[in-house]
């Protein structure tokens, strides 16, 4: 054992581990996307806790009554259910569909990008034409023609969102390893007999999760944005139980009647999918400097 | 260019092939597969379903019932509604008129205000106004059209009466103005968030453009500032936004749908979802085949564009 003087060591610096995250909480927005998201989350995991009522507790008494009324912060809906808590257990409804949606989406497009680049050939022609075959279908025909064949549940609504979407994450995927496959440290693993399994999910995976997060990010919002819509047609999440998307299915009439009970799971849609694309927008500019410039512009 | 164009094209064919085995394919792993609501309903006994199955062709194998419905789509032969049993290529081109009225009015506002707010983003960039813009724009893009359509019914429609909460025309009238009022509720609901994306998208193509040498040696040269952005940088921009204008379709497409049952605009996006909620197959196949062919084909025209205005692309094919 070789003596190495004390200051020839080179410890890592500490800050820099946690760089990305600062610089994430340094841009404001992403800030209070993170602060929003959090309290979204927090409301709705704690919905059993927190939520006045239960979530189909029927009132007829006290049908349509104001926000700010006494007994219903944000007043009551057509059946005289308490709107903050159905407000607040719909979020757990919607939130976990754009979270396992994302998952999804993630999974499936890690997977088929990784696949084509890696393997090449036949199987990477095969996979990138699928890829390009199902972006010419907009997500949201594509996505109804499927929810109104399927009995609709969570799991089923999350996986056909997912489902739908991942086509844009295999190609960041894809077009990040074909990169990467050229690498020397890539070829240095293969040459000492790593397996194509560990090469893709110790050599790769870590170096392409940085895009992935922010498209992941951005995919949530995009996830929660699409289970209101076919909530909304009716092809979602069913009543009694609900979500975000499906509290608005009456809206047109509700608007005339009791306009509040249409207008706030609309702002707390807009308020987690805004907080989402913030994020999103914070991540790609803490995680690539390169990128700083550009960001607020690119195209999602 | 003629190699460029074939290969662009074979590749539209390849594409629009598998669009149509997806679609196809979809349809039939459907549990209960295409008549999944007859079976449901008790008047209608077993031997009316094999009846109706024989009619339609369904109780053949699957590979050629495709191949039939695929040369059916080539030869303008698009089948029969399962409801009425009108012809669906009547059913469906009858709506596409207003449905690219709605889209053609929406991209056309879209670009004119979003590429001039994306301009002087770029130009005045990390000024209040850019700031103000990108906080706006992702609002925008965060916003369910379909609660924002309805938010602007109860406003202007109900509220205020300024406008007509839905519709093409009224039913009494139908003159020029008349239906402009129709049009500017669901134009203004669906160009949003096209404004949106073009405005970030324009600024960051500008971005890039305005850090060139090209730009530093006109601004050296000593050319008005509105000369080099009108002349020299506008002209660079103008292959990424024709690109975007063709990416952007499957939004629009989608986009109209919604919009177009918000504001019961008879377009083909209402129509899809009203034959959605009939399990009209035939109506439902035709639409998403229309849809998707009017994504390949933008795609493939903004490509030769692409190619028209920026000699480079000619060189590198694809």
């Amino acid at each position: 054992m070789v003596d190495v003087p004390a200051a020839e060591i080179i410890l890592p610096r500490p800050a820099q581990r946690f760089g990305a995250l600062r610089r994430l909480l340094r841009h404001r927005l992403a800030a209070l996307g993170l602060i929003v998201i959090g309290l979204l989350a927090i409301g709705s995991a704690g919905a059993p806790w927190l939520a006045p009522y239960q979530p189909d507790d029927i009132d007829i008494a006290q049908r349509y009554a104001p926000p700010l009324s006494e007994g219903h912060i944000l007043g009551s809906d057509d059946l005289g259910r308490d709107v903050l808590t159905r407000l607040l257990y719909a979020g757990q409804v919607s939130l976990s569909v754009g979270l396992a949606a994302m998952l999804v989406t993630v999974l499936v497009g890690f997977a088929v990008g990784a696949f084509a680049a890696y393997h090449g050939g036949w199987v990477d022609i095969a996979l990138m034409r699928l890829t390009d075959i199902m972006l010419c279908f907009p997500s949201v025909f594509l996505l109804l023609f499927v929810a109104a064949f399927v009995t609709p549940s969570l799991a089923s609504i999350a996986l056909m969102i997912g489902l739908t979407c991942w086509m844009e994450i295999a190609r960041i995927v894809y077009v990040q390893i074909l990169t990467l496959k050229s690498a020397d440290f890539i070829a240095a693993a293969r040459m000492v007999g790593a397996p194509s399994w560990r090469i893709i999910f110790r050599q790769i995976l870590p170096n392409t999760l940085a895009p992935i997060l922010v498209a992941a990010t951005l995919n949530m919002a995009n996830a929660i944005l699409l289970e209101s819509y076919i909530s909304f047609l009716g092809y979602g999440i069913q009543p009694p139980a609900a979500s975000w998307g499906n509290m608005l299915t009456n809206a047109q009439s509700d608007f005339q009647v009791d306009p509040w009970l249409a207008i706030l799971p609309g702002l707390a849609i807009t308020l987690a999918v805004a907080s989402f694309n913030f994020i999103g927008d914070g991540l790609r500019d803490a995680l690539d400097p390169r990128m700083r410039e550009r960001s607020a512009g690119a195209l999602r | 260019m003629l190699r460029f164009l074939a290969h662009r094209l074979a590749q539209s064919v390849v594409l629009l092939l598998g669009v149509s085995i997806i679609g196809f394919g979809l349809m039939h792993l459907a549990p209960g597969g295409p008549l999944a609501l007859y079976t449901i309903n008790p008047t209608v006994t077993a031997q009316d379903i094999e009846r109706v199955k024989a009619q339609f062709g369904l109780d053949q194998p699957v590979a050629i019932q495709y191949l039939k419905w695929a040369e059916g789509m080539f030869t303008g032969n698009w089948g029969y509604s399962f409801f009425g049993g009108q012809q669906v290529r009547e059913i469906v081109l009858d709506r596409m008129p207003a449905t690219l009225e709605l889209m053609g009015t929406s991209l056309f506002l879209a670009l004119m205000i979003g590429v001039t707010i994306g301009i002087v983003s770029a130009v005045r960039r990390n000024s209040v106004a850019d700031y103000a813009s990108a906080v706006a724009a992702m609002i925008a893009l965060s916003l369910p059209t379909f609660w924002f359509g309805l938010l602007a019914i109860y406003l202007f429609a109900q509220t205020l009466e300024w406008l007509p909460a839905g519709g093409v025309a009224s039913t009494s009238g139908g003159d020029l103005v008349d239906r402009l009022r129709h049009l500017v509720l669901p134009v203004a609901v669906l160009s949003f968030v096209l404004v949106a994306q073009w405005s970030r998208y324009t600024r960051s193509a500008m971005l890039d453009i305005l850090n060139q040498d090209y730009i530093r040696t006109a601004e050296a040269k000593g050319l008005k500032r509105s000369r080099i952005l009108l002349n020299h940088a506008l002209r660079a921009c103008l292959a990424p936004l024709i690109t975007l204008a063709g990416l952007q379709l499957p939004l629009l497409v989608g986009g109209a749908l919604v919009t177009e049952t918000v504001f019961s605009w008879p377009g083909m996006g209402l129509l899809f979802v009203n034959a959605l909620g009939m399990r009209d197959y035939p109506v439902l196949m035709a639409i998403l085949m229309v849809s998707a062919f009017v994504v390949v084909l933008g795609n493939l025209l903004a490509d030769i564009a692409v190619a028209l205005v920026d000699p480079r692309v000619k060189l590198g094919y694809g």
